[in-house]
């Protein structure tokens, strides 16, 4: 009985972190640039209304999620535009990407919000893995847009860590001017990643609208995308710690509901409260001790994060 | 490379527009954070500028303003009322124009909003949120040419401050009459209920779903699942899961959005929804029924009575005799949905036709005897709860306080279950 509750946790946390995890991988290409994106929560609603509308109009999941894929790099590509042509404040633009995205989408949206049964994206159970006991329902019997999370994790740490773009991304987003002096295009790969963020933080929006919780509603991202922004900090800039805070944040999300009939703890007067704190703070514990090593090691945010580049001006 | 600070300058400017250009847009967020931008828009197309936007009044027509929490496009609770608004529009022709205003915070944004609509000169304000209660108060206080109507709450005064709110438990026992037999028929005597908040509406709503469902199913336990918001789509979906894995075959939600009932088709199990009538759309081969709320009614029956003159401060709880309250297929031109289980279908239109003729009502449900769900009787034989029992009131001026208060759960509902204090 025990084991069924926590095959039904863990499976709970790995879907409903989906959405989470590809926002917040998203921000670790961007951040690793050098460029803080805070326009998450707007770009995964512009994500996600495209992806329901153009799903509705051609009947094509799998066209929708191109379409909020598209559209949340287009956000980006106005951040982008906006913090490394211009060299405006980052968290100022950010936060207007943000705001233009809750409005634009609510208005554009307005009309699908009638709109009740889009297609959506297929459930996929793997067929033989699906049947394993415990390990089979948590990891191999989801919604297909689950596994393109499973698939995006190593190819993120991969890209990052053992690659020489890779290694060029960290690099601008650490020292640009002397990425700049190795011939390095600063710019052009701030744009390269900020737009990759945007479009994986739209691909996060489109997963909610076609599978998590697959309709379109106003403000249905509920502050994911602000969550995804903590989650990076908190994970160190690494995809793997990302995905384990964004696959936890979704389990701790719902033990409580699962624990509500153990009395004693409902019956204390900030039970609400910290129900809804629980997932926050558990998530921010676990990667506060798995970050103990990351500091060891000195690995943190990248030094240039918020600055932007001027080729030729001290600082950097 | 000095001209870069122009650049700096430029870019600032343009963000600027950017913030300014989407809090003149209906922006919004979930009703619960709080905080957000409100937005307006009048039927009259006042240019929408930057933050609040008070709506213009038409000329010789009675402009009635609509104060909403959430946005229209919640597909829920606003939605419905939004809903309301078009119908008075429509039914009242030339005489009425309306506005509305959405995603007002709840406090003191909100007494700001209603002051300056009954000063720019709306002939009536409607606020549809319990946090609008005091605001509303306070403003009709002053504007006593202006009437007001607070929409779930308990207050109002002589003249020109009325509450108003409707019998859902009404639908929520048919609901539950609906969903116990579906669970006998499935053999999980098991139905689960998604409760957004501990306070007495809700324990109220979810109290007399678990004796409709006794009705029908009188080994059916109703289990249940507090959420602490009435909107966040993912947790709706993992409080419905939650239950269903823990063997409900029926989850019936009290929140805002249908994800319980996608839940429910996912599985091939049945689902709930609430609010809107549409709700049932998202699935309805799994979706057994919606209680919804239909204010258009209501409203077009307020604002004739203000146009008369006849329009006083009052208590305005309507039954369903009003019509302002649904139960997805069982009213007028409706077809039950698939999945409810023949049996059940004439017992169910039995009842509600009473309570269409107004001879069975919420104090109805609530007779005794009832016990509570550890088993102790709470409603002694041949008593009924009275309106302030309903609705938990007590220490109200003007109202008279409960005696069997709306703090326990009713017979039916999981004995484990507790209401969080």
């Amino acid at each position: 009985m025990e084991v069924a509750m926590l095959v039904n946790l863990l499976a709970a946390g790995i879907r409903s972190g989906t959405p989470l995890l590809f926002a917040t991988i998203g921000e670790i290409f961007a951040e690793r640039s050098g460029v803080l994106n805070l326009g998450v929560e707007g770009m995964m609603l512009m994500g996600a209304m495209t992806a329901y509308g153009v799903s509705h109009a051609t009947g094509n999941p799998w066209l929708g999620l191109l379409a909020g894929i598209i559209v949340g790099g287009f956000m980006a590509l106005l951040h982008a535009f906006m913090t490394v042509t211009l060299r405006a404040d980052q968290v100022v633009s950010g936060l207007a990407l943000t705001f233009l995205g809750m409005g634009l989408s609510a208005v554009l949206g307005a009309p699908l919000v009638e709109v009740r049964n889009a297609p959506k994206l297929p459930a996929f159970p793997i067929p033989g893995l699906s049947q394993i006991p415990v390990v089979g329902p948590i990891l191999f019997d989801h919604n297909i847009i689950v596994y393109i999370g499973f698939l995006l994790i190593p190819v993120a740490w991969f890209y990052i860590y053992r690659t020489r773009p890779g290694l060029n991304l960290r690099a601008v987003g650490e020292y640009p001017a002397a990425a700049d002096t190795l011939g390095i295009n600063v710019t052009r790969l701030r744009y390269y990643y900020v737009i990759l963020g945007g479009m994986l933080a739209g691909l996060g929006g489109a997963a909610l609208s076609l599978a998590i919780t697959p309709l379109w509603i106003e403000g249905m991202t509920a502050g994911q995308g602000w969550i995804a922004v903590g989650l990076v900090i908190f994970a160190g800039w690494d995809p793997l710690r990302g995905a384990m805070g964004a696959y936890l944040f979704g389990a701790i999300r719902r033990l409580p509901l699962d624990m509500q009939n153990i009395s004693f703890f409902l019956q204390h007067p900030t039970y609400g409260y910290f129900m809804n704190m629980l997932p926050y703070l558990f998530t921010i514990i676990v990667l506060v001790i798995g970050s103990r090593e990351a500091l060891r090691r000195r690995v943190g945010a990248p030094a240039a994060l918020g600055v932007p580049y001027v080729r030729e001006e001290r600082g950097a | 490379m000095r001209h870069n600070r122009s650049w700096l300058v430029l870019g600032l400017l343009v963000a600027v527009a950017l913030v300014f250009a989407a809090c003149a847009a209906p922006a919004s967020a979930p009703a619960d954070t709080g905080g957000e931008t409100a937005a307006a828009e009048s039927e009259s197309a006042a240019p929408a500028e930057s933050g609040v936007q008070i709506p213009e009044v038409e000329e010789g027509k009675f402009n009635v303003a609509f104060v909403y929490v959430g946005p229209i496009g919640d597909g829920g609770w606003t939605y419905a009322h939004n809903q309301g608004r078009e119908y008075l529009e429509e039914q009242m022709g030339d005489q009425v124009a309306t506005a509305y205003l959405e995603s007002v915070p709840e406090g003191a944004d909100a007494e700001r909003v209603i002051r300056n609509l009954a000063r720019k000169g709306f002939d009536a304000v409607f606020t549809t949120s319990f946090g609008y209660m005091d605001p509303t108060e306070t403003v009709a206080e002053e504007f006593p040419d202006v009437d007001f109507v607070h929409v779930s709450g308990f207050k109002k005064n002589d003249t020109n401050f009325a509450n108003l709110f409707g019998a859902m438990e009404d639908m929520k026992y048919l609901t539950g009459m609906i969903a116990g037999a579906r669970a006998a028929e499935d053999g999980s005597n098991r139905v689960g209920y998604v409760a957004p908040f501990p306070i007495p509406e809700v324990i109220r709503h979810a109290n007399a779903a678990s004796l409709g469902m006794r009705q029908t199913c009188p080994e059916c336990q109703l289990d249940i699942r507090w959420i602490f918001t009435w909107f966040y789509p993912d947790l709706e979906r993992q409080a419905a899961e939650s239950m269903f894995d823990a063997g409900a075959s029926v989850v019936i939600t009290g929140a805002d959005t249908p994800g319980p009932v996608q839940v429910a088709g996912e599985r091939d199990l049945w689902g709930v929804g609430y609010d809107s009538s549409n709700a049932c759309d998202v699935d309805p081969e799994h979706c057994l029924t919606v209680p919804y709320w239909n204010w258009g009614p209501e409203y077009v029956h307020l604002v004739e009575q203000m146009m008369a003159g006849e329009f006083t401060g009052a208590d305005i709880y309507f039954e369903v005799d009003s019509g302002a309250l649904g139960l997805l297929g069982f009213m007028d031109g409706q077809e039950p949905q698939p999945g409810v289980p023949e049996s059940v279908i004439p017992q169910v239109q039995e009842i509600l036709g009473k309570m269409e003729a107004g001879e069975f009502t919420r104090f109805d449900i609530f007779t005794g005897p009832i016990k509570n769900n550890k088993g102790e009787e709470i409603v002694p034989e041949g008593v009924t709860l009275t309106q302030s029992d309903l609705e938990g009131l007590s220490g109200i001026p003007g109202r008279e306080d409960c005696t069997i208060c709306m703090s326990w759960l009713a017979d039916g509902i999981v004995p484990d279950a507790e209401i969080p204090q």
